[in-house]
């Protein structure tokens, strides 16, 4: 256990470092001044050279990576160009809407996905069960942002429930705050839902096909016992895999949604950085959403491995 | 009863991507409008005879444009599948035949990427290459690279234990030769299949790269981009938000059933399996 534990957190510093040079090297190695690109083409020499050595573009190219990285573990993510304030709160107030925005996503998902799933599975290759699988396939085909927009013409212009965009923030009005996720966090749901749903069937269709379960029935339990406390736990454990997986598809999903629902988020800030051309908080904000998605991955891969110890054995092997 | 299911898979992801690939072809020769031409006076004109799904806020004609849009969908889903596919396959029957360091060293840089949302990654990378349809193309291709990588590898990985290939090089056949005719005829099929699934999510990407201004540029006809003017004239036109949509929905669940229904025609040992 102590020895997976270790490689797998050696994997994980190893990962991060790989992504923070590949993000760091697609930002500085592309053709053209970085400094000439946020100033535009009529800065002066003065203003380019400041601003150059401002971000330490004067030095060379590794020792501005380390110097990064010092920073980074540091905690200092750098100054932003367009809001002159720290990156790193600048981040930390747009998580508000991102972070609750991608759980509200999840637990719908959950919600809607989980009982459909059993129900499908309980009535396979019933009406039923082609009605999920026909509800999961459309999930699957409409584009999280397309729903998004069909919500806003529903529920903002039609019904006038919500409204077509904006955010309240947390410590003005709670209510308003969760009010103006609710939809997009319905819209970045639909497609989990749909993968969720169809992994929920097929784990619970193969569970339900396990001798234990043949076993349980023949003890003479009822059919809601031997679902719900005999297949439904072990059905769960891939589903829950996923379900973790996921966070990171929807911390970068919310960076289309934030869009159509003109939410100041974490995805919001990045797209508008890089119209601004404000590099240090593309990095930053790039850097911290694939270290979220590198560490939720990281979690998944580690606690399967300890509540499965089967992938532990299988681990190392080509 | 599971057998007609399959083939209903195949059959309705076979006519649904059939429409659309029509409809892009059809578009090279005949549209009921040029789609970039202005007309004024017939702004956001409701679905009528003249303009089946209606006219934007330029007066264009939004089924020639939907039309067009199809093009590019389907560009850039062979361009991206084609970049993934040539690389991933190429990094991965490497990594199956070299094994030991080599191997690892490809597949845990494989790994890097595989773990990275595809969409954020093309955001990324088209907003710093510059928008436009052929680095949308790209950043998109670049990270299907791991995917279709991986998929090799580990189909390669069995495929160099069987008989058959022992038997190959014991009769001399370099290994050049047992991988082009031995290994990749037999991972065809799983290829195929993770192609059209690749192809059906780059649709949905291209579409959100447009969608976001970083994808196909005005004023060619893209769906993403339709869906990001429509959202402005939403309450007084809400046809213009609603056709693209639904084009985009249609050819992805074409491409999705396509998938299913190949997986379970190509696979036998899988139709088989599955209950």
């Amino acid at each position: 256990m102590f020895v997976f534990l270790c490689q797998r957190i050696l994997i994980l510093i190893a990962t991060l470092l790989l992504v923070s040079g590949a993000i760091f090297i697609v930002l500085h190695v592309i053709p053209g001044d970085p400094a000439q690109l946020i100033l535009g083409i009529h800065a002066t020499p003065e203003t380019l050279h400041e601003l150059r050595h401002r971000l330490a573009l004067d030095l060379p190219l590794p020792v501005q990576y380390v110097k990064w990285i010092g920073e980074l573990v540091r905690g200092d993510l750098g100054r932003s160009i367009t809001y002159d304030i720290p990156i790193a709160s600048l981040i930390l107030s747009r998580l508000e809407v991102t972070v609750p925005l991608a759980i509200l996503s999840i637990l719908f998902a959950i919600i809607f996905s989980i009982p459909l799933g059993v129900y499908a599975a309980r009535h396979r290759n019933r009406p039923g069960d082609y009605g999920v699988m026909v509800f999961s396939q459309i999930g699957l085909a409409v584009p999280a942002f397309w729903a998004g927009i069909l919500f806003i013409l529903l529920f903002a212009v039609e019904l006038r429930w919500f409204a077509a965009g904006g955010f309240q923030p947390w410590t003005e009005t709670p209510w308003g705050a969760f009010k103006s996720l609710l939809l997009p966090a319905l819209s970045l749901g639909l497609i989990r839902a749909a993968v969720l749903t169809r992994l929920t069937r097929s784990s619970m269709l193969e569970v339900l096909g396990e001798d234990y379960i043949r076993t349980a029935r023949s003890k003479g339990l009822t059919e809601k016992m031997v679902v719900y406390k005999h297949a439904f736990r072990n059905a769960l454990i891939p589903v829950v895999t996923l379900v973790g997986l996921q966070m990171g598809e929807l911390l970068a999903g919310a960076i289309v949604i934030e869009n159509v629902f003109n939410l100041p988020g974490l995805g919001r800030l990045i797209f508008l950085a890089i119209g601004q051309r404000d590099l240090p908080v593309v990095q930053g904000g790039s850097l911290l959403i694939a270290f979220l998605i590198v560490v939720i991955n990281f979690s998944v891969d580690a606690i399967y491995g300890i509540v499965d110890p089967r992938t532990r054995a299988g681990n190392g092997r080509s | 009863m599971t057998r007609p299911l399959r083939n209903v898979n195949l059959l309705l992801g076979g006519i649904l991507v059939l429409v659309i690939v029509a409809a892009a072809l059809l578009s090279f020769v005949y549209t009921p409008y040029d789609p970039n031409r202005m007309n004024l006076s017939g702004r956001f004109l409701p679905p009528q005879s003249s303009h089946l799904l209606g006219t934007d806020q330029y007066g264009r004609d939004i089924l020639s444009r939907v039309m067009k849009g199809a093009v590019n969908s389907i560009i850039v889903g062979w361009v991206a599948v084609g970049i993934g596919m040539g690389f991933g396959v190429l990094l991965g029957s490497l990594a199956a035949y070299w094994r030991g360091w080599r191997d690892q060293g490809i597949m845990r840089l494989v790994d890097v990427f595989y773990g990275f949302p595809a969409v954020l990654s093309a955001i990324l990378l088209t907003s710093i290459l510059g928008p436009g349809i052929v680095n949308s193309m790209l950043a998109i291709g670049i990270f299907y690279i791991p995917i279709f990588a991986r998929l090799t590898r580990g189909v390669s990985l069995s495929i160099w234990e069987r008989d058959y290939v022992t038997s190959a090089r014991a009769v001399g056949q370099s290994s050049r030769a047992i991988i082009w005719h031995t290994i990749l005829p037999n991972i065809l099929s799983p290829l195929i299949v993770q192609a059209t699934v690749q192809f059906a999510i780059a649709i949905l990407a291209e579409a959100a790269l447009s969608y976001l201004g970083l994808g196909t540029q005005p004023p060619h006809a893209s769906w993403g981009r339709m869906l990001n003017e429509a959202q402005t004239f939403m309450e007084i036109s809400p046809w213009l938000a609603i056709f693209p949509g639904l084009a985009i929905a249609v050819a992805v669940l074409g491409f999705n059933q396509l998938g299913d229904g190949l997986r379970d025609l190509l696979d036998p040992k899988l139709t088989r399996v599955r209950r």
